[in-house]
C-alpha cells in the first residue's frame, strides 16, 4: 500500500502541470473552492503583548496615572469609541473596525494565571487548566478529530520550522513548514522515498511503524502542499516581512483546494520590559501591513467571508509601567478577530476595569477556553467539548 | 529464535548507557550481558567530580550586591541584573555542553544515563547557573544511590525551592506549589493524595529557603509549627518528616519504578514486572543501584519485544552518534541548536513534569531533521532551518531568563564536524565484502529493518572499502530505524 501511494504521487508530480486545469481558473479568476469552506488563521503574539497599549482606554484616568511615560495620548490613539482607541500603528485594523470586520474581546485569560512565558504559553497551547501539564494542543486535538486515519495531516499547518505544542495531537501532529518549495525539496530526498517504499507495516503497531507513518505522511504532505501552493498563487503585493511572506503563502493555499482549515503563525517578541514604545510600534507596523495586504487580497478574491484571523498572546502586561520604559508580565489580555463572517463587531465586551485589580494585574472576565470552544464549534463545526475535554460556554461573536 | 550475545549487549549499552562506543565493539561480541553490566556498574562507582562552570559568577554577583549595599541601593540596577543574567545564561550553555561531553566520553555510562533520567524527573528551570550546577551535582552523585537521599537533597536545593516558589511559602501565607509537585510529580503521582494533603504538607515546608550561595536555609520564624495531617499522619510535622512519610507510602516506590520502567525498558508497561521491581525497591529502602541491577540482569529485559522499541530522545540520539563516530565539532553551539530543534535542551525542560518522551519526540519536522543529521555532519550542509524564537526578552535583550540559549545559530546553522573514522573503519577490516552491510547494520540498528541491503548499497559510495563503510554507515544512521534503540 505504501508502495502504491508513493508511486502515484511521484507520477502525479511529474505531470502536475498537465493535471491541474489551470485554464479553467484563468477565466474565473476566483478560487476553486466553494464559499463556506471556512478557514481559521491564528496569529500568536509571542512574548506577552501589552494589551492596554493595544486597545487604549483613552477615557481612563487610572491608565494615564499608572503610565505617565508609556500611556498613549487620546489624541494619538485611533479612536474606536468615546472610551477606547487603537494603537497608532494599527491603521488597517482601525479601517477593518470601521467596516465592521474586526471584533475585539477584552479581558481574556484563565484562573490562577502563570506569569512565566513558557508555562503560560503551554497553557494557552494545550488549553489545560493552569495546574495540569498536557502534552498536546487544542489545534492538534482538532486535527485528531478531523484526520483519524487520514494520510495527510494538512488540516492544520504552522508557518515555522518547528511545530508548536498547540498543533500536536494525541494521535496526529500537524505539519510545520516555512516554505512549501523548501519542505518539498527537503522531503524529496530520493533515498528517503526509496526507503519508504520498502517498509511494510507489520501487524500490531511497532514504534518503527509509527516512524514510517510519520515519514509517509510528511512526504505526501510535502508533495501535496507544494502542488497546492502552485495551483493559484496570489498575485497580490505583500510586505517583504516574515509575516507578510507567511500570509502570502497562506493566501495562495487558501485559493487552492487544499484541505487546510487552520493556519498558525507567530510574531514577536512582544516582551517589552524596556523600550516598549519602539518595539511595540515596530511589531505592530509589521502586523498591520501584513494584515492589510492579506485582507485586501482575500476581499479581492471573494474569500474574506470564509476566513477568520484571530490573535492571542500568552499574557498581557501589568497596568503600571516599570522604571525602564516598559511593562512587566501581567495576566488578562485582549484578542482580535478579523473577518467578513463575524456576528458581533467592534468592542464586544467591556474594557478591563482598572479600578478592580489583583496585585496590580487585570482580572480575567472571559476564559480563553470559551473562545476556543466558540471557534471550534461555530466556525469550524467541530465537537468542542471532545477537543477541549470539557464544556465551556460559547460566546456569540461568531 | 534466541537473540545473539551481541544484540543483547548492544541493547544493554543503549538502555543502561548512551549506546556502544566504537572501542567497545569487539568486547560486545564476546562478553556476557551480565559481565557487561558488572563492568558498567564498576565504572559508575566513582563519585563524579562536581561540574563547575559557574566559576566567578557567584563572586561577581556577591561583589555586585556588596557594591549595591555600599550605594545604599536595595538591589542591583537593571543594567547590573542584565549583565549577571547574561553571564549566567552563557554558563548554563557551557554546563549543558560539559555534561553532554561527559555523556559521550564517560565510562560511567550507567550513572550518566540515570542522571539524565533524574534530570527529567526532577525537572527544573532556573536562570541561576550556580543553582543549576548544584542540582545537577545532587542528581549525578545520587543517580545510583538512595532515592531517599536524593529526594531530600533536591527538596532542599536552591534550584528547586526557587523554581517551585517555596521562597514565598511562609507561615500564614503558604504557597502550595512545592508541596503539590513533590506529591504529584516526584513521589506519589496523581490521584494518590487529596487537596487537603497538599495544603497541610505546604505548611510543613514553610520556612524552607536558600541563600545566595545556594545553601539550604531554614527560616524558623516563617515556619508553621502547628499540627498538620498529611496522608493520615498527624503531628507538628517538619518538611523532612513529610518527605519521609511520602517515602513510607509504597505508592512512591511504584510510581518511581513505573516511570523508570518506561524510560529504561519499554513504554508499554508490564504491570506485573513493575510490581515485582517496586516491592524490591521499597524493601531495599529505595536503593536505585539495586533496582537498576534488578532490571538489567533480568531475563525479561532482553525479551525481543523490548529490543529496538524505544524512540531515542534527542539527547540520546545526539550523544549516541559521536560515541560510535568520534568527532571534532568546530561549532559546539550546533549541539545546542540541534537539542532545541529536536525538542530537548538540557536544563530547559518544558515544565516541571519533564519531557514526556516516546512518540512525543516525533513530528514531521523533528523526524526529517533527525534523518538529515548524518548528512549535515559530513557535508557541512546548510541546515536551513530556524529554531523558534523564544518569547522572553526580559530586560529588552534576546536570550534571557528562561530563553533557551542558542546564540547566533538562528539564521543559517551549520554543523561543521570532522569525524575520526580510523577506529571505526578498522572494525571492519576483516569483514568479507559481501557481509559488510549486514555487519554495519548489526552495530547500528536495534530495530528490525525491512530495508533491503541492496538499496543501501545502491546509495553508497563503492570507490574504496573505506568510502563504502563510511557511506553505508551514514545511510543507516539516516534511517527511521536508527531513531530506535
Amino acid at each position: 500500500m505504501v508502495r502504491r501511494r508513493a508511486f502515484l504521487q511521484m507520477g502525479s508530480l511529474a505531470t502536475a502541470s498537465l493535471l491541474v486545469p489551470r485554464f479553467l481558473k484563468a477565466f474565473d479568476g476566483k478560487a476553486v473552492v466553494p464559499k463556506g469552506n471556512r478557514v481559521l488563521v491564528i496569529l500568536q503574539l509571542s512574548g506577552g503583548n501589552d494589551g492596554l497599549n493595544t486597545v487604549i482606554p483613552t477615557y481612563n484616568d487610572i491608565y494615564y496615572k499608572e503610565r505617565p511615560r508609556l500611556g498613549i495620548e487620546k489624541t494619538k490613539a485611533l479612536a474606536l469609541t468615546e472610551e477606547a482607541g487603537l494603537h497608532p500603528s494599527l491603521v488597517a485594523l482601525k479601517g477593518l473596525y470601521d467596516e465592521g470586520e474586526l471584533a475585539i474581546l477584552n479581558s481574556v485569560g484563565y484562573p490562577n494565571p502563570d506569569r512565566s512565558h513558557f508555562r503560560s504559553m503551554d497553557i494557552w497551547h494545550s488549553a489545560s487548566d493552569s495546574r495540569d501539564y498536557w502534552n498536546n494542543g487544542w489545534v492538534g486535538r482538532y486535527l485528531d478529530a478531523q484526520c483519524s486515519g487520514c494520510d495527510k495531516p494538512t488540516y492544520a499547518l504552522e508557518l515555522d520550522d518547528m511545530l508548536s505544542l498547540a498543533l500536536k495531537g494525541e494521535q496526529v501532529n500537524a505539519i510545520a513548514m516555512r516554505d512549501p518549495r523548501r519542505l518539498y525539496g527537503t522531503a524529496n530526498e530520493r533515498f528517503f522515498r526509496e526507503v519508504m517504499k520498502q517498509h511494510v507495516d507489520e501487524p500490531g503497531e511497532q514504534p518503527v511503524d509509527y516512524l514510517y507513518k510519520t515519514m509517509a505522511s510528511t512526504l505526501s504532505s510535502a508533495d501535496y502542499i507544494f502542488q497546492q501552493s502552485k495551483m493559484s498563487p496570489t498575485k497580490a503585493v505583500y510586505p517583504q516581512t516574515q509575516l507578510g511572506t507567511d500570509l502570502k503563502t497562506i493566501a495562495s493555499l487558501i485559493y487552492s483546494d487544499i484541505n487546510t482549515k487552520v493556519y498558525y503563525l507567530s510574531l514577536g517578541s512582544f516582551d517589552t520590559h524596556v523600550n516598549q514604545q519602539f518595539t511595540q510600534q515596530r511589531l505592530f507596523t509589521e502586523m498591520n501591513d501584513a494584515i492589510a495586504a492579506f485582507t485586501k487580497d482575500l476581499k479581492a478574491n471573494g474569500r474574506f467571508d470564509d476566513v477568520m484571523l484571530m490573535t492571542f498572546s500568552e499574557f498581557g502586561r501589568r497596568v503600571s509601567q516599570n522604571a525602564s520604559g516598559g511593562t512587566d508580565h501581567g495576566t488578562a489580555n485582549n484578542m482580535f478577530f478579523v473577518g467578513g463572517g463575524l456576528k458581533k463587531k467592534g468592542l464586544i465586551n467591556e474594557l478591563p476595569d482598572l479600578s478592580d485589580l489583583e496585585e496590580g494585574d487585570l482580572k480575567y472576565k472571559v476564559d480563553f477556553k470559551s473562545v476556543y470552544a466558540t471557534v471550534l464549534n461555530k466556525w469550524l463545526g467541530a465537537d468542542d467539548a471532545a477537543i477541549l475535554k470539557q464544556t465551556y460556554p460559547h460566546l456569540s461573536f461568531i | 529464535m534466541s537473540l545473539s550475545l551481541k544484540t543483547r549487549n548492544h541493547h544493554l549499552m543503549w538502555r543502561a548507557g548512551f549506546g556502544p562506543s566504537v572501542e567497545q565493539l569487539a568486547d560486545l561480541e564476546t562478553l556476557s550481558p551480565t559481565q557487561l553490566f558488572k563492568a558498567l556498574q564498576q565504572s559508575s562507582k566513582v563519585t563524579p567530580a562536581y561540574m563547575d562552570v559557574a566559576g566567578d559568577y557567584l563572586d561577581g554577583l556577591k561583589a555586585g550586591l556588596e557594591e549595591a549595599g555600599r550605594q545604599q541601593k536595595k538591589e542591583l540596577s537593571q543594567e547590573e541584573k542584565k549583565k549577571m543574567q547574561q553571564m549566567s545564561r552563557e554558563r548554563i550553555r557551557s554546563l549543558n555542553l560539559t555534561w553532554f561531553k561527559e555523556m559521550v566520553n564517560s565510562d560511567a555510562q550507567l550513572r550518566e544515563k540515570f542522571a539524565l533520567f533524574w534530570h527529567g524527573h526532577f525537572a527544573c528551570r532556573n536562570l541561576n547557573v550556580y543553582y543549576q550546577q548544584g542540582l545537577l551535582d545532587i542528581l549525578r552523585k545520587n543517580a545510583l544511590g538512595s532515592f531517599r537521599d536524593m529526594l531530600h537533597a533536591v527538596s532542599k536545593s536552591a534550584a528547586m525551592l526557587n523554581f517551585l516558589n517555596n521562597q514565598q511559602n511562609r507561615k500564614d501565607h503558604p504557597n502550595e506549589n512545592f508541596a503539590r509537585e513533590v506529591m504529584e510529580l516526584f513521589t506519589l503521582g496523581r490521584g494518590n493524595y487529596t487537596e487537603q494533603d497538599i495544603k497541610e504538607a505546604a505548611r510543613a515546608f514553610t520556612g524552607w529557603s536558600a541563600n545566595l550561595q545556594g545553601e539550604f536555609v531554614f527560616r524558623r520564624f516563617q515556619h508553621d509549627t502547628g499540627t498538620k495531617t498529611v496522608l493520615g499522619r498527624t503531628g507538628n510535622l517538619t518538611g523532612e518528616e513529610v518527605l519521609d512519610h511520602l517515602l513510607a507510602q509504597k505508592q512512591t516506590a511504584r510510581y518511581i519504578t513505573r516511570k523508570l520502567y518506561r524510560f529504561f525498558v519499554n513504554e508499554q508497561v508490564d504491570e506485573a514486572k513493575v510490581e515485582w521491581l517496586a516491592e524490591r525497591f521499597y524493601q531495599s529502602n529505595y536503593q536505585i543501584g539495586k533496582l537498576a541491577e534488578d532490571i538489567f540482569t533480568s531475563d525479561w529485559f532482553f525479551d525481543e519485544k523490548n529490543i529496538g522499541s524505544h524512540i531515542k530522545s534527542p539527547v540520546e540520539l545526539l550523544v549516541g552518534i559521536p560515541r560510535m563516530l568520534p568527532m571534532e565539532l568546530e561549532n559546539e553551539e550546533s549541539l545546542l541548536f540541534l537539542q532545541k530543534a529536536l525538542g530537548q535542551v538540557l536544563f530547559y525542560p518544558p515544565n516541571v513534569a519533564g519531557w514526556p518522551g516516546g512518540k512525543s519526540w516525533i513530528d514531521s519536522s523533528t523526524l526529517l531533521l533527525r534523518m538529515r543529521i548524518p548528512q549535515l555532519i559530513v557535508d557541512a550542509d546548510e541546515l536551513n532551518i530556524r529554531a523558534k524564537d523564544d518569547d522572553d526578552q526580559q530586560m529588552g535583550k534576546k536570550n534571557d531568563a528562561d530563553k533557551i540559549p542558542v546564540k547566533g545559530m538562528n539564521k543559517r546553522a551549520l554543523i561543521k564536524a570532522t569525524i575520526d573514522w580510523k577506529a571505526y573503519i578498522e572494525q571492519y577490516s576483516k569483514t568479507e565484502k559481501d557481509k559488510l552491510v549486514d555487519s554495519i547494520v548489526g552495530n547500528l540498528l536495534m530495530a528490525d529493518s525491512q530495508i533491503n541491503s541492496s538499496l543501501i548499497v545502491q546509495f553508497s559510495n563503492s570507490k574504496s572499502r573505506e568510502d563504502f563503510v563510511r557511506s553505508v554507515t551514514l545511510q543507516l544512521m539516516s534511517l527511521p530505524e536508527y531513531q530506535l534503540a
